[in-house]
């Protein structure tokens, strides 16, 4: 009995990720879900700008690819055609904490009925590895040489703690996919994140935390490490905000 | 059942969205095309399906209307020049996906936050820029409250069937005058939407709504094909009104109000002899430019009357190649034409060149 | 008896599921695969377990694991 193989509800297509890049990993968590959901034939994604922007060759569902931070703004067109779609966005640091920041903090306040997966790298990978939004103090990339300094470019976004002050958001949660036991949470959290939208209870938004070998300048596996020493300690795992109990 | 109603042209425009079937609005409040929103607000919620939602953004606001165009469903926006440059992203992505919406400009003056009386001075944004790339849309300009009726019923069919947006380009004047209206409309014709993200039921393929090609042969092709779309569109589509043009020596181009005004100038103008008519494009893309190429081998002098600093005088001066001078009547800022300042350049382009 | 099975012609040789099998016997190989990577394969597949933790940080689907 195979007890493990590549989900239904993604493609054949080769991912173009670079070695190790763990948004492969988010991308199989996501497939799962709306595998194990049933759900995969009435799902709708949308694809954003950056690295991920060709994970609508790699779902093998309906797809739109929005602009850059406009994926929430789309999702919610999508959404409001019809609420039997199941609809997600697949969206990075850069389009959802930078250039899309009100996109995203409004379809949280309306409670939009959608699923957000939000992978946060803390760098711009498809360009080449500038600062994003979320990119560490002190952390050295392109467009921050000398590290990060924030008395200049300031403090980087946490989008999970912002968005549980939003009164519409249902289900926050941060996850990371730096070691299996990691991973498994984070496939659970994206499962609970589209089964409260299967049951109209709101906005969810899952916060993954995924490594950049290639744009942090070091292997898969040191990446990994990385990730355990340097963004954990900021952006610290869990369950931010859960309206969902108490919702009928 | 041609029993007229008064209705304001916003107003008026709006129930006619959802007469061709549109049940879905997204906006952001802006002056002088509010009362669309307004409008939308209280019908669509009664409307089995209906949708409004105003949006926190004009990119937003645009951006939804991707989404529910992607699902292959008619929707709409409307917002005011300011407005509608921030939805310029959008409208490109509209063209290059393929999508059909209707977006709706009721035009104020510029740049910048400009003022909030009526203006023509998008035409250029219209017709040339309406975003980055290579597209274009359908621009329709009405020049009556009953043609914000027709042209935004058109203006879905046509968006439908060549799978593009369209504009509806009214200046506020359009947006604010009440006249009484038929909506005999007639029906809607439903198209096929093959391409339209309906949730795959593990029946068929995944349908992708895109505008990415890395390949630049791909993207080339893509440009190639769909610019012969807008060709067949520049044949079957132009949309124009003469008045007077029999006997013509002269002949005025104006759309929306400036041609309200222009009328009045021509008969003005004629009870002194001066023969002078009217060319009024309806469509602006795609622009008469056959019709005024003929005019130019009859008449002497065009006049291009406009509320801006000129910009469809470009237009005219190309489509009949220069071959005759054209003079611009125009004003701008919010300021209309009056009939003077019409039969003004009416009397200018009689004493062009020191002779009759 | 648990089985693995890697799709040599997708993996990148990252190696991330080197990483994490428990009795140490995934490895990345010393032939290139189309790709021009390493790819990863099992060393003694009598000693796999099936817990699939290779497959779970695998990002590119290469691996399957039966039992």
């Amino acid at each position: 009995m195979k007890v493990f193989e590549k989900p239904q509800a993604l493609t054949d297509a080769v991912l173009h990720y670079c070695p190790g890049c763990t948004h492969g990993i988010i991308h199989r968590l996501v497939a799962e879900a709306l595998d194990e959901l049933g759900v995969t034939g009435r799902a709708i994604g949308v694809a954003p700008v950056g690295c991920s922007v060709f994970a609508y060759n790699y779902f093998n569902c309906d797809m739109v690819q929005a602009a850059h931070g406009r994926a929430p703004a789309v999702a919610t067109g999508v959404k409001r055609s019809d609420a039997n779609n199941i609809v997600f966005t697949y969206q990075g640091d850069g389009d959802l904490a930078a250039i899309g920041t009100a996109e995203t903090v409004h379809a949280a306040a309306r409670g939009e009925n959608i699923t957000v997966i939000f992978v946060n790298n803390a760098i711009y990978g498809m360009t080449g590895g500038q600062m994003a939004p979320t990119t560490l103090p002190g952390q050295v990339t392109q467009t921050s040489p000398y590290g990060r300094d924030v008395s200049k470019v300031g403090y980087p976004v946490k989008v999970c703690e912002m968005l549980s002050e939003v009164d519409g958001a249902a289900y926050l949660e941060r996850v990371a996919v730096n070691n299996v036991k990691n991973v498994k949470a984070a496939k659970a959290a994206i499962k609970k994140a589209f089964q409260n939208q299967i049951e109209g209870k709101g906005f969810s938004l899952i916060e993954v935390l995924s490594t950049c070998p290639t744009n942090w300048g070091k292997t898969p596996i040191d990446a990994l490490k990385w990730l355990d020493e340097n963004m954990l300690p900021y952006y610290p795992l869990g369950v931010y905000k859960d309206k969902t109990q108490n919702a009928e | 059942m041609s029993e007229k109603v008064l209705m304001k042209g916003n107003e008026a425009l709006a129930e006619a969205a959802i007469m061709a079937g549109c049940k879905h609005y997204f906006g952001y409040p802006i002056t002088p095309q509010t009362e669309v929103a307004a409008y939308m607000s209280k019908r669509l919620p009664k409307i089995e399906g209906g949708v409004f939602l105003q949006a926190e953004s004009e990119i937003a606001a645009i951006n939804m209307v991707i989404g529910v165009s992607s699902t292959g469903k008619r929707v709409m926006t409307s917002s005011s020049s300011p407005g509608i440059a921030l939805k310029s992203e959008g409208l490109s992505y509209l063209a290059g996906c393929d999508l059909p919406a209707l977006i709706v400009n009721v035009q104020r003056g510029g740049p910048g936050l400009g003022g909030i009386q009526p203006s023509q001075s998008d035409y250029f944004h219209a017709t040339r820029g309406a975003g980055h790339g290579d597209f274009h849309m359908i621009v329709l300009a009405p020049s009556s409250v009953q043609e914000m009726v027709n042209l935004t019923f058109k203006g879905f069919d046509l968006g439908d069937k060549y799978r593009m947006p369209t504009m509806i380009l009214a200046d506020g004047t359009m947006g604010q005058m009440m006249e009484p209206v038929s909506l005999d409309l007639g029906e809607v014709t439903k198209y096929d939407k093959p391409w339209a993200l309906t949730g795959t039921n593990g029946e068929r393929k995944p349908n992708i709504v895109n505008s990415l090609f890395l390949k630049p042969e791909e993207l080339e092709q893509f440009n190639f094909d769909r610019y012969k779309r807008y060709a067949e569109i520049e044949k079957n589509e132009v949309m124009y009104e003469e008045y007077k043009m029999e006997d013509a020596e002269y002949c005025i181009v104006a759309f929306g109000v400036a041609a309200r005004v222009s009328q009045n100038a021509i008969d003005e103008a004629r009870k002194n002899g001066i023969k002078v008519g009217m060319i009024r494009p309806i469509t602006l893309w795609p622009f008469p430019k056959e019709v005024l190429n003929k005019a130019a081998d009859k008449v002497k002098a065009f006049i291009s009357v406009e509320l801006s600093m000129g910009q469809m005088i470009e237009d005219v001066e190309l489509s009949i190649r220069c071959k005759k001078p054209v003079l611009l009547c125009n004003r701008t800022g919010g300021m209309i034409p009056t009939t003077k300042n019409v039969l003004d350049s009416i009397n200018e382009a009689v004493n062009y060149g020191g002779a009759k | 008896m648990a089985k693995v099975t890697f799709d040599e012609s997708l993996c990148k040789g990252c190696g991330l599921c080197t990483s994490v099998c428990p009795k140490k016997i995934v490895v990345l190989k010393d032939e290139l695969n189309a790709k021009g990577y390493h790819p990863a394969g099992i060393t003694d597949q009598s000693a796999c377990i099936g817990c699939a933790f290779c497959a779970t940080m695998c990002p590119d689907c290469v691996i399957t694991v039966e039992k």
